[in-house]
């Protein structure tokens, strides 16, 4: 891509600026950037050392892209995937539905798992989903008693929960 | 009623404090990389509403803010631990809620909307947790926190989906560290999924032997059975810390050290931070190998935070210079220990 200032030379410079809100995105040219007054940006560049850009850097796929980088923005905050990827920051709960599948590899390697087994919130699905907090709280209960070597706790509670898992395949039916 | 730092908890021979930080984000809001000042003053506002709620009475919160906060305050929070050394940077769309006691802090507008943290003495990790909670439920009441039934609670770090619970131990281990066992200890540590740290946190070096050992993963582990890990672990720590203080015990320049530092204390005239973090360790040493008497865990753990230098300048209502600091701390110290005697 050409420059968008000057038209001649090889654009290497993306500018993004949010004002009042709105964002306006450049193309420059390094040439073009310094006259614009963004060249100071890049004096550390190599030499700064930021744990953001770490984290960033875990969210870079390392797999080749089969697919084009898509320009999907999350509609709440306007975040792109390479914003988060960047930054090592989502923009916005909605971004975590949004990019999902993108970002899913990256929560895996960082947590080694990808699937909450806490405290669920009092109105986000707290009240409605009883039966699978229920489930929830008797695992738990049931690695605990492991860990303690009770046993024969721990079988008692895989029985029930057997039974909670039945009935709550029933109501998904 | 006195702060937890001023009084001695649970294993308070090697176990200064407790802390469980909960992050938290507002469904309605985009996290703070993407908020505009309006956004953030906003969420500042809807916090302080909820909190002036009948059911938050009985914490007594009080709110320091942006704009008005000075400096001075901001940084003695950071000395007892109530703020984490990022939010100090001044910034007008900060904010921190303060409990009464001490023991609850709220910090609005750092990484995410929420940090919400409880503290307690000693080691208390189902306590402090509860105390935490209590809050956390009250506040999504009101609030409504993102919230997605496989990530958990979301955050603008994904380092803390899921629980967003940090939980964090301050331990003293003087023994361990003269025995070079801290590298061990650590990187065993980073392999059950727990991490060693300074006193102040991420990124800041130990001081007077004091390290944090806290949780790193936050999803796919349920709040329970990480505490009862670190727990567990702690307990370990604990042991070995002991049996390693019996040993120093026998060595008579340790014995030495100990009672060379006492006479410090009670004589010096000038005395730095850095030097008073180095006594003040030997003394608790020398306290829990029974080389000492005269004075109390409670006591170190509060002078070992009223001694710092924000928290010193906060009581003297004024800035300070470093001498007049250095002065200060020793004087304070001479009268402390005048009562203190060696065994």
């Amino acid at each position: 891509m050409l420059c968008q200032s000057c038209g001649k030379n090889q654009a290497n410079t993306h500018i993004k600026r949010v004002i009042n809100g709105e964002l306006t995105e450049y193309m420059l040219c390094e040439k073009c950037a310094a006259k614009l007054g963004y060249s100071n940006i890049f004096e550390n560049f190599g030499f700064g050392f930021s744990f953001d850009n770490l984290l960033g850097s875990f969210f870079a796929n390392n797999e080749p892209q089969l697919m084009p980088t898509s320009n999907k923005r999350c509609d709440f905050c306007g975040s792109s995937f390479e914003d988060i990827s960047n930054t090592g920051k989502v923009g916005c709960a909605k971004c975590y539905d949004a990019f999902f599948d993108q970002l899913m590899p990256s929560i895996k390697r960082i947590h080694g798992n990808t699937k909450h087994a806490g405290k669920f919130g009092s109105k986000t699905g707290g009240k409605k989903n009883t039966l699978k907090s229920k489930i929830q709280a008797l695992d738990e209960k049931m690695k605990v008693a492991i860990s303690e070597q009770n046993f024969e706790e721990a079988a008692r509670i895989r029985d029930e929960l057997k039974k909670l898992r039945e009935k709550e395949g029933l109501g998904n039916e | 009623m006195s702060k937890w730092y001023e009084k001695a908890g649970d294993y308070s021979d090697v176990v200064i404090s407790t802390r469980i930080r909960l992050a938290r984000n507002i469904l309605k809001y985009p996290f703070p990389c993407k908020m505009n000042s309006a956004m953030k003053r906003e969420v500042i506002e809807d916090i302080k509403a909820a909190l002036s709620k009948p059911e938050f009475k009985s914490y007594n919160f009080s709110c320091l803010g942006g704009a008005d906060a000075n400096i001075i305050q901001l940084k003695s929070l950071v000395e007892r631990h109530l703020v984490s050394p990022d939010f100090v940077n001044p910034d007008k769309f900060k904010a921190v809620f303060l409990s009464k006691n001490n023991d609850i802090s709220i910090m609005v507008n750092e990484e995410d909307h929420i940090r919400l943290q409880a503290m307690k003495e000693g080691l208390a990790l189902e306590d402090t947790y509860s105390a935490a909670d209590e809050i956390d439920s009250k506040l999504d009441e009101s609030l409504t926190f993102a919230f997605n039934e496989q990530l958990g609670y979301l955050t603008q770090c994904p380092t803390n989906l899921g629980t967003g619970m940090r939980a964090s131990i301050m331990l003293h281990l003087p023994a361990l560290k003269k025995c070079g066992m801290i590298e061990k200890i650590s990187s065993s540590l980073i392999k059950l999924g727990l991490t060693m740290r300074g006193i102040y946190g991420e990124g800041t070096e130990p001081k007077g032997d004091i390290y944090q050992i806290s949780n790193q993963v936050t999803l796919g582990i349920s709040e329970k059975i990480a505490l009862k890990n670190l727990n567990d672990i702690t307990l370990q720590i604990i042991t070995q810390e002991r049996n390693c203080r019996k040993e120093l015990a026998k060595n008579v320049q340790v014995v030495d050290n100990i009672s060379r530092s006492v006479g410090v204390l009670k004589t010096a005239k000038v005395l730095n931070n850095d030097e008073f973090m180095k006594l003040i360790s030997k003394v608790r040493l020398g306290l829990s190998i029974g080389v000492i008497k005269g004075i109390s865990y409670d006591v170190i753990n509060e002078i070992t935070v009223k001694l710092q230098p924000f928290m010193l300048m906060q009581a003297a209502k004024e800035e300070l210079t470093p001498i007049k600091l250095d002065q200060k701390r020793a004087k304070l110290m001479n009268e402390e220990f005048r009562k203190v005697e060696v065994l």
